[in-house]
């Protein structure tokens, strides 16, 4: 399979009062043209930093970034800003996960989807309009002509959720980022959402990262899991594999604290003790171990190496559950 | 959803909490008015932990407010440990006010940043001149250890050196300073992350049984409100569609706007059916609700009856009530 994005060995540090702060700690992605990728962590994980980087979003002194970053064919890490930015809108497009603050509030619908129709396709006004209405009803907005006119607070949540989706789609982007898309929106509408996003890749042929903390978005919504922990990542597998054999102590740990609809009421919830390390001194061993349950000494000693079972799984540990390779 | 009706309060003697057509009305913009709470009755039992279920704006934060009195309801009913707190005078309702607290759902932003941990949680002890200082000073550590942090270490630092779930623990400690019967728990948990979530709800469970608390915990999150409650209430646009325990509510959701919300909650199941959007659209504005039930414009089962009649709460099941025209 050819890989449409391809990180390798990516880290990104950023300078901060308390120290360097370590947040994405050398970590390779591949990206398949047409499937679903989720990036999976809890907050501080570094999946969101990592999918900025991938986008080169993260710019400035205080940025330190090392590796590649290689997107149809080209070198990102390589070019210059202004080139990065040619594969916006057409090459690769994100959206994110409040709708509330992304979208522009004194700018009618109508002329912010438009925007990037006329720069990156040089659409006329009129046309753009009129691609602008097809979009709308392509996100399955009821209305798109009325919805042209509208400015973003007479919008709900899920509304402006599509809205923002129909912007990134505009131009046939070929990956679409999409960092924790339904976070902000009711449970109701989360489940509208990615049902949309899961036909709009089916219908527009797009690659998708999804970045998301929730196992059970990724569950049904992508192809291949990554699991992100302390800046590094912990495991990676095909979806179903990931699921039905999990590798790593965290995923599994993750997984369990899952406060989940089948459980017994009553009782107490498995959890995690602990909390993540601070990322501005990581500790020299797994950093998961603090935490783990099924810790031993060389844990505490070395990092373990990300190693694959040949077969598109790979982890982090140097006690994978059920054995190793 | 949209009921009405009281044939879900009991008449048991431990009653701590009972609201009576409860209603909370805004002025909205054009003289219009919304009602956020519209005609709600519920009971509370001592020992029980009732969940308040609900997307944004259906009204379940207002209510928890609306309970503590902040700010007092429009109309309706309020009796708490045997006294109308709606028909009291402000002094003597803040001399109730240290029986019910509250945690929210932020807490980072709902403590100060320039007082120490040690004078947060000292706060409620020194407004309302419980001990001397050496005394309150145990107080706090006594209460810093029960939810699990260590005194010497948090005691002299402030809040913002703290993650989100230590901040929490500080807002429980704080909360029950003063030895409350009733903590209203407004989505204590949803600004957490998911590791973190549990760890706080079964805190939760600890400090209930310790401190024999009686418990309202306000979610947008069905599962999240499985583990803790012995009471479930789901609300609709200011209306309760569907209460019962817990169990019963998952296995037999009467009411379809609770079927809709159990089928939409992902699974972390690859092989689970895809959970296709179960109703579409979005609540309409509370301003202006439609008319019988209100869930009936987002409703698959809805009917003429449905616009015409408001459903009232009937009982399906015994301790299981829903209001709807047609239940599953």
């Amino acid at each position: 399979m050819t890989s449409l994005l391809s990180i390798h060995d990516l880290h990104v540090s950023f300078d901060t009062p308390r120290g360097l702060l370590q947040a994405v700690r050398g970590v390779d992605l591949e990206v398949p043209a047409g499937t679903s990728v989720g990036i999976v962590g809890e907050s501080g994980s570094g999946k969101t930093v990592l999918s900025r980087a991938a986008m080169g979003l993260l710019q400035g002194k205080n940025v330190q970034r090392t590796g590649t970053v290689v997107f149809d064919g080209k070198e990102l890490t390589a070019l210059p800003p202004d080139e990065v930015r040619n594969e916006f809108g057409t090459g690769m497009a994100m959206i994110f996960q409040d709708p509330m603050t992304a979208l522009n509030p004194v700018r009618r619908i109508g002329s912010q989807i438009s925007e990037g129709l006329r720069v990156r396709l040089g659409l006329s006004r009129a046309d753009a309009m009129k691609r602008s209405a097809e979009l709308l009803a392509l996100v399955r907005i009821p209305d798109p002509q009325g919805m042209l006119r509208k400015f973003p607070n007479q919008l709900s949540g899920g509304m402006r959720q599509r809205v923002m989706i129909a912007i990134a789609i505009a131009c046939n982007p070929k990956l679409l980022f999409a960092d924790e898309p339904t976070t902000a929106l009711d449970v109701t509408v989360q489940a509208q959402i990615l049902e949309l996003l899961s036909e709009l890749r089916a219908e527009l042929g797009m690659s998708m990262v999804l970045v998301t903390h929730d196992l059970g978005v990724v569950a049904n919504h992508t192809d291949i899991v990554t699991v992100m922990y302390a800046g590094l990542v912990v495991e990676q597998a095909p979806t179903r594999r990931l699921f039905a054999n999990m590798k790593m102590p965290y995923t599994e740990a993750l997984m369990k604290s899952i406060p989940r609809l089948d459980q017994p009421s009553g009782g107490r919830m498995p959890m995690i003790a602990g909390r993540l390390p601070d990322p501005t001194a990581p500790e020299p061993g797994c950093p998961f171990a603090p935490r783990c349950p099924y810790v031993v000494d060389k844990c505490r000693s070395s990092v373990p190496p990300l190693v694959s079972d040949g077969d598109g799984h790979s982890y982090r540990c140097w006690l994978p559950l059920g054995g190793g390779i | 959803m949209a009921g009405s009706g009281k044939a879900h309060l009991r008449s048991d003697n431990d009653v701590i909490l009972s609201v009576e057509d409860i209603t909370v009305e805004f002025k909205a913009a054009g003289g219009k008015s919304v009602k956020a709470v519209s005609g709600i009755s519920l009971d509370l039992i001592r020992g029980e932990t009732l969940a308040i279920v609900g997307e944004s704006g259906c009204g379940k934060s207002t209510l928890g407010k609306a309970i503590l009195q902040l700010p007092r309801p429009t109309s309706g009913s309020v009796k708490f440990d045997g006294r109308e707190l709606t028909a009291l005078p402000s002094e003597e309702l803040r001399n109730v006010r240290p029986a019910i607290q509250m945690i929210f759902q932020d807490p980072v932003s709902s403590l100060d940043p320039r007082l120490t941990i040690a004078k947060v949680v000292e706060e409620p002890l020194a407004i309302w001149n419980r001990g001397d200082a050496a005394e309150r000073s145990r107080k706090v550590d006594e209460l810093l250890n029960s939810v699990g942090l260590e005194p010497e270490i948090v005691r002299d630092r402030r809040s913002y050196e703290f993650s989100g779930g230590q901040c929490q623990r500080i807002s429980i400690a704080r909360a029950l300073a003063l030895e409350p019967l009733l903590l209203v728990c407004d989505e204590p948990v949803s600004a957490l992350d998911v590791s973190v979530q549990a760890q706080i709800l079964n805190l939760l469970q600890d400090m209930k049984e310790r401190y024999g608390l009686t418990l309202i915990f306000i979610s947008h999150d069905l599962a999240v409100v499985k583990a803790v409650s012995t009471r479930i209430m789901v609300m609709y646009l200011g209306k309760i569609c569907e209460i019962s325990g817990p169990d019963d509510l998952y296995a037999r959701p009467a009411h379809h706007y609770t079927h809709a919300l159990v089928g939409s909650v992902p699974l972390p199941d690859p092989n689970a059916p895809r959970n296709k959007a179960t109703i579409q659209g979005e609540p309409p504005s509370p301003v202006d609700p439609p008319s019988g039930c209100r869930f009936r414009t987002r409703c698959p089962a809805a009917t003429d009856k449905c616009a015409a009649e408001e459903p009232q709460l009937t009982e399906v099941s015994p301790g299981h009530y829903v209001a709807c025209h047609h239940p599953r």
